[in-house]
């Protein structure tokens, strides 16, 4: 997965800062982009896909590599 | 898909307890609730301008202490002058450090999310504080205020 239209590092931030971020950035955005989020906060998994699920918005991948978290997500 | 509604109530006012509200009304706004918090009491100290907030060491044996130091201080220990302030700044360093944000910072970003503020109007006066001491763009108002939110709202908390 790459292609995406804005990218936000969360990087080094804790809860719930990632969350908020990333909405903020979300809010920003068109019906339909996509938004790329990098984190290091290991609960931001369980809770980008909260939030995905109770915003509508869409969780297209979510990953680990390198102790690093990856999201794609597509404004709904 | 209608509003979900959180209504909260923040009655304390140390460094500690000033993060449950605001974590979670901020929270609860991006996700896209509408939110209300009444501060009431101590939970006044949680609108200053200047908040300047403490933790306290003293009664509370759940706080983990840095660097082994409830070995060399007993509870007894926790009540020194000056212990208060450092456990504090201790703990400020250590959440910054951590990548935790400041309290300010997310009272700032419930504000931006159109999370409501409101001040217990009977303790200002009970306490004899001015609205001055208050930061902008908050209410005033009472516990019949409270409910007329809070009666209709999905999730209702006591902090």
């Amino acid at each position: 997965m790459s292609e995406y239209t804005e990218k936000f590092d969360a990087t080094g931030l804790n809860c719930p800062l990632p969350i908020l971020r990333s909405k903020k950035v979300l809010s920003s955005m068109n019906t339909g982009d996509v938004l790329y989020v990098i984190a290091t906060d290991s609960g931001s998994v369980k809770d980008f896909d909260a939030f995905c699920k109770q915003t509508g918005n869409q969780l297209l991948e979510s990953s680990e590599a390198d102790g690093k978290y990856h999201y794609y997500i597509k404004k709904a | 898909m209608s509003e979900k509604k959180l209504a909260l109530i923040a009655t304390k006012g140390t460094l500690d307890w000033a993060y449950p509200p605001f974590i979670l009304a901020s929270t609860a706004a991006a996700i896209g609730y509408e939110v209300q918090i009444f501060f009431t009491f101590y939970g006044l100290q949680l609108l200053k301008k200047d908040m300047n907030l403490k933790v306290s060491p003293l009664g509370n044996p759940g706080m983990p202490m840095p660097m082994g130091m409830d070995k060399w201080f007993p509870t007894i220990g926790t009540a020194i002058p000056g212990m208060e302030a450092m456990m504090s700044s201790m703990m400020k360093s250590k959440m910054k450090s951590k990548g935790v944000a400041s309290v300010a910072e997310l009272r700032d970003l419930c504000q931006e999310a159109d999370v409501k503020l409101i001040a217990c109007q009977m303790t200002v006066d009970l306490f004899d504080m001015q609205p001055s001491e208050f930061i902008d763009g908050i209410d005033y108002a009472g516990a019949a205020t409270f409910f007329e939110f809070a009666g209709e709202s999905d999730v209702n908390l006591f902090i």
